[in-house]
């Protein structure tokens, strides 16, 4: 079931939309803010509040690389892999929040505080290489200040 | 015509067409895969690239794809410029990158267009060595099977079952390399075309499942044109065998009927020919049990009952003309009696006399090209269930021609649906109950059969004050009559469908009556008629007389012996009243293929032919005569229906039993006893066709191990059988030419195997077969003729205290005899119930699922209680051809009460 606030934001997209069915994205993007992620339910319930079916937004919402369709941690740090990052040490950045972490790219700490993942480039190439936690932007990057940058998320 | 040079050489080609389909419309070798007849170009694979040049001087040329390219006058295009011929090896290779060239164990090896692509491309080695991309398959229900790592991407299967079918519980996910094509969950595909996918899909991604529990390669198969025999539709299909058993049915092209695509009930409903409760020798009662007896045997009992006193026959509609003449012949005229209920057979009788008079009726690929369409009390999707994948292309024709004038080619699938966005043409939808294509309806009209009847001639009486009006309207519904006559008189080339569903004789006239309006304000109406059988119309030309009268006549004492032909009485009659008939006659012989309730009571019982093992003609509800030809010879005694009773007549030594030899002399006498069926001699070449002196093998050139398939009974290779009846061949020797349409065994030529070689049969792509599609029309009635109105208003209808009116609701897995002999067809089909709209079921104070007693004359039953909310008040609908009550003929008063 989708909580009523949910349900009052995803309205308010359709608003901006000739068809109710447009708002599907912004749909998957609300229920990813309250949720972290967006489950199997999560799916048919949007589908039903739309007027389409569960296969239709399953597409849209598998299409994106960032709607969740697994549990996150508290956290997702985002790494970026594209060239400039990659060129200024992406590698030696990643290989460090691996050992930090103890986790895979692609994968949760045990502890459920972070999730790692690869992203594409951040639009900051001048200050490679970079990340990305919950949204903020972090750049220049090295392990002392990645420590720091973790310090700040618990 | 425009024309065109590829390269260096000329060619006249359709303007309306796209470069890929000039070029394949002239035999040339071009590679494709997203781009289908049917459904247009994408240009989403990048595999039909080919160069296009400005002029003579230009020499480097630019690459373009072939699909997506309109033709221009004059246009310098190469297919063979080695810079695009390694354009498109390069391309094939990229989408084979994570294929699993698994061919040996693929259900497509042989018949697959990714091989023949690949072959066609020249991309003969792979040079990717990394790991390729894996995926897990899903469980989609009894019909097909899912084996997603073979996908290459080309998304026909999701433009075939979301846009072109209007499925919804599939569609792509993911992106990249990770494309997948599949359910959001595991669990049976809802449409009810999604057996095209095994030959939309160029993939063995999607295959056949019910093939798979017998496999065999095309290449193995025997195989001949043959009809679909589970509707009146008529679609061509060709069907296989191999080792005595049918393997699977394919969609066998016809520009006029069926297209490219088929029903899951057409496709898979084939294997009642092997069922376990196959008749496969004579049957004769000893002591109360039914034993096998020989032929010879047989046919002398059968014989003497002739001479024992009078004789009746009770035809089907589910058998051929010939079978029927037949029977007629052995009985004589004026004891043939219609193998359906009188009610059934009185609107048979009315529909044929309607399409007699006009408008004739029309071609699915008229109604596809309808700009608007009225369906009146019809559940198509369920009864002539490929006319509804039709009409979901009639609701996209004023888009499409919206585009043609915006000089958006149709072929531009994306590019028109784009402009559509999700609207669509006028469709108005009126049925006691929802139906499959509510969801494409402008507008629908949820009613009892006699308020639909009054719509209808509402909406002629607006198009045309000549017409009856119908008293007492209620606003809204005339509002709606104004509505859909104004849809209808707007439209270029409106459509208007009817038929069997409602079971009300009103409904159809009131069709029938909209229909002649628009014809006589001069529109070119597509007028079409849905029947259950796939000879309903043909039995209806014969004129047998009412089922009725022949239980009169037994009662009388006029019918010693009692013959049926092919046919379920009990499905036709409710019970009492077979009963009473059989017990009345001394003797009763039943021909079928199959053990069931009035095979149960024969006292003779003859193997007949399924229709993979017969050969005849049957006449669709468009009226087209279309022939269908045995696939392998029967076996044992088992023979055609025609063939017992002509050896009956021949023992009885009457003429027509020594004259008929092949089924060309059948086919001859009804041709000569019926003027309307007169043309039926055109359904197909004679016996005695030849090409270059040969008869058309039914066996592919690649057909393996006949020299050993039966070298268990004897080493030295057997003779193979030989075929009176038509001008096939049970061998793989014969004309390497191509037949005419009729007689087209299978589609396959050099370098295409798979079905998808149709390309090379057209006159041009998606135009009719070379020399012309298969069949005749019979019906054709007079140009000029203005028939008049049938003036039948019904009474507004009164739902009554206690009782409901009880209406059929029929069901495309399920509801038909044959088909739901087939496993998987049988899986579909819902368990018997009885429907009733929300508020009648609260008045009742029953709940889903409640125990409910069905009281109707003729028999009653307890069904568990589904909720309809469509459903008007008063009226009930029970499943038509399945449950308890399959025998009572629908629409009947009966009173339903709750179980305590
Ligand atoms: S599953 Fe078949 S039809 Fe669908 S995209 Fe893959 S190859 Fe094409
Ligand atoms: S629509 Fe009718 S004739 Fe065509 S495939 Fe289906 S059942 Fe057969
Ligand atoms: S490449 Fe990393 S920010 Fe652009
Ligand atoms: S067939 Fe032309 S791009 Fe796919």
């Amino acid at each position: 079931m989708l909580t009523p606030e949910e349900q009052r934001e995803i309205e308010e997209e359709t608003a901006h939309f000739p068809v109710r069915r447009a708002a599907c994205i912004d749909a998957l993007r609300v229920v990813q803010k309250h949720r972290g992620w967006v489950s199997d339910d999560a799916v048919r319930d949007i589908a039903e509040f739309l007027g389409t079916s569960s296969d239709d937004i399953d597409s849209i919402a598998t299409f994106y690389n960032l709607i969740f369709r697994k549990p996150v941690g508290r956290h997702v740090i985002m790494i970026c892999d594209s060239v400039s990052c990659w060129v200024m040490g992406y590698d030696k950045m990643r290989d460090h929040l691996k050992a930090r972490l103890g986790v895979e790219v692609g994968q949760t700490t045990s502890d459920g505080r972070f999730t790692l993942l690869p992203v594409v480039c951040l639009g900051a190439c001048d200050r490679a290489p970079t990340m990305i936690v919950d949204g903020q932007l972090h750049a220049n990057l090295d392990p002392q200040k990645i420590d720091e940058i973790l310090e700040r998320y618990k | 015509m425009s024309k065109i040079f590829v390269d260096k050489k000329a060619y006249e080609v359709n303007p309306k067409q796209n470069l890929l389909e000039a070029c394949l419309g002239h035999g040339l070798d071009l590679p494709y895969f997203c781009w289908h007849p049917a459904m247009g170009s994408v240009g989403a694979c990048r595999q039909c690239a080919v160069k296009v040049y400005r002029d003579e001087n230009d020499t480097r040329g630019r690459i373009v794809m072939a699909c997506m390219t309109p033709i221009t006058e004059n246009m310098l295009v190469s297919i063979q410029d080695p810079e695009v011929k390694d354009f498109r090896a390069g391309i094939i290779e990229g989408l084979m990158m994570s294929h699993p060239h698994d061919c040996p164990v693929c259900d497509e090896g042989g018949e697959c267009h990714l091989q023949d692509m690949t072959v066609m491309s020249g991309h003969n080695y792979r040079r990717y060595e990394f790991r390729k991309r894996t995926f897990r398959n899903q469980y989609l229900g009894p019909l097909l099977n899912h084996e997603m790592n073979r996908c290459i991407q080309c998304y026909r299967c999701t433009r075939f079952y979301n846009e072109y079918a209007g499925g919804k519980d599939f569609g792509p996910q993911v992106l990249r390399n990770l494309v997948y094509f599949g359910r959001a969950e595991d669990g049976v595909l809802e449409n009810e075309f999604s057996g095209n996918l095994v030959e939309v899909c160029p993939t063995g991604v999607f295959t056949d499942k019910t093939l798979k529990q017998h496999y065999t390669r095309k290449w193995d198969l025997q195989m001949a044109p043959t009809v679909c025999a589970h509707c009146a539709l008529g679609c061509n299909t060709t069907a296989g065998e191999r080792y005595g058993t049918l393997r699977r049915i394919v969609n066998r092209y016809n520009s006029q009927v069926n297209g490219y695509f088929l029903c899951d009930r057409g496709r898979f409903g084939y294997e009642h020919v092997n069922s376990a409760r196959r008749i496969r020798s004579a049957r004769a009662r000893r002591d109360g049990q039914l034993a096998d007896i020989p032929k010879a045997e047989a046919l002398d009992r059968f014989s003497s009952f002739a001479a024992a006193g009078k004789m009746i026959g009770i035809g089907s509609p589910r058998s051929s003309l010939e079978a029927n003449f037949a029977l007629r012949a052995l009985v004589g005229p004026e004891n043939f009696y219609a193998g359906i209920s009188d009610a059934a057979h009185r609107l048979l009788g009315e529909m044929l006399a309607i399409l007699r008079q006009g408008p004739a009726p029309a071609s699915l690929l008229q109604i596809e090209h309808a700009d608007a369409a009225l369906v009146l009390g019809e559940d198509v999707t369920n009864v002539a269930p490929r006319m509804a994948l039709t009409l979901r292309q009639t609701v996209r024709q004023v888009w499409l021609d919206k585009a043609e004038k915006m000089r958006i080619p149709r072929w531009q699938d994306h590019a028109v649906r784009e402009l559509a966005q999700k609207d669509h043409g006028p469709l108005f939808v009126a049925s006691p109950y929802a139906t499959r294509l509510d969801d494409v309806a402008t507008e629908t009209h949820r009613a009892a059969p006699d308020d639909i009847a009054r719509l209808g001639f509402a909406v002629a009486h607006i198009l045309d004050s000549a017409s009856p009006e119908v008293p007492g309207l209620p606003e809204p519904v005339r509002a709606q009559a104004e509505r859909i006559a104004k849809a209808l008189q707007e439209a270029a080339r409106p459509a208007v469908v009817s038929g069997v569903s409602t079971g009300s004789v009103a409904v159809v006239r009131a069709a029938a009556d909209v229909a002649r309006a628009l014809a006589k304000a001069g529109k070119p109406v597509a007028f079409a008629l849905a029947m259950e059988e796939m000879n309903s119309l043909g039995l209806a030309m014969m004129e047998p007389k009412p089922l009725g009268e022949a239980l009169e006549a037994a009662r009388r004492g006029d019918a010693q012996t009692v013959v049926v032909l092919e046919n379920d009485l009990y499905r036709r009659a409710p019970a009492e009243t077979v009963d009473a008939l059989i017990g009345a006659a001394a003797h009763v012989v039943v021909l079928d293929s199959l053990e069931g309730r009035t095979t149960e009571k024969a006292e003779l019982l003859l193997p007949s032919t399924p229709f993979a093992e017969a050969d005849g003609t049957v006449v669709s509800s468009e009226g087209r005569a279309q022939r269908f030809f045995r696939v392998y010879p029967p076996p044992g005694d088992i023979q055609d229906a025609w063939r017992w009773l002509a050896d009956v007549l021949g023992l009885l030594t009457r003429p027509e039993g020594l004259s008929w030899k092949n089924l060309d002399d059948l086919v001859e006498a009804v041709a000569r006893t019926f003027p309307a069926l007169e043309r039926i001699r055109d359904a197909a070449p004679r016996a005695s066709f030849r090409i270059a002196g040969a008869k058309i093998p039914r066996q592919p050139h690649r057909y393996s191990g006949r020299t050993s398939m039966l070298a268990n009974i004897a080493v030295s290779e057997p003779k193979p059988p030989e075929d009176p009846d038509s001008a096939l061949s049970f061998t793989m020797e014969g004309a390497p030419v191509e037949p005419p349409a009729a007689l087209q065994p299978f589609f396959w030529t050099g370098g295409w195997n798979s079905i998808q070689s149709v390309n090379k049969f057209q006159e041009e792509i998606a135009g009719p077969l070379r020399g012309g599609d298969a069949g005749v029309r019979l019906i054709e009635p007079a140009a000029g003729s203005a028939p008049g109105y049938l003036n039948t208003v019904p009474a507004a209808f009164t739902p009554r205290s206690a009782e409901w009116l009880v209406v059929a609701r029929h069901h495309i897995f399920g509801s038909e005899e044959l088909s739901a002999n087939a496993p998987a067809i049988a899986e579909l089909s819902p368990k018997p119930y009885v429907a009733l709209g929300a508020e009648d079921a609260a008045s009742l104070g029953a709940a889903e699922g409640a125990a409910v007693e069905v009281k109707l004359e003729g028999g009653s039953a307890r069904l568990p209680l589904r909720i309809e909310s469509g459903l008007p008040r008063g009226v009930a609908a029970l499943p038509a051809g399945l449950g308890p009550l399959d025998g009572i003929t629908l629409p009947i008063w009966g009173r339903i009460e709750l179980t305590r």
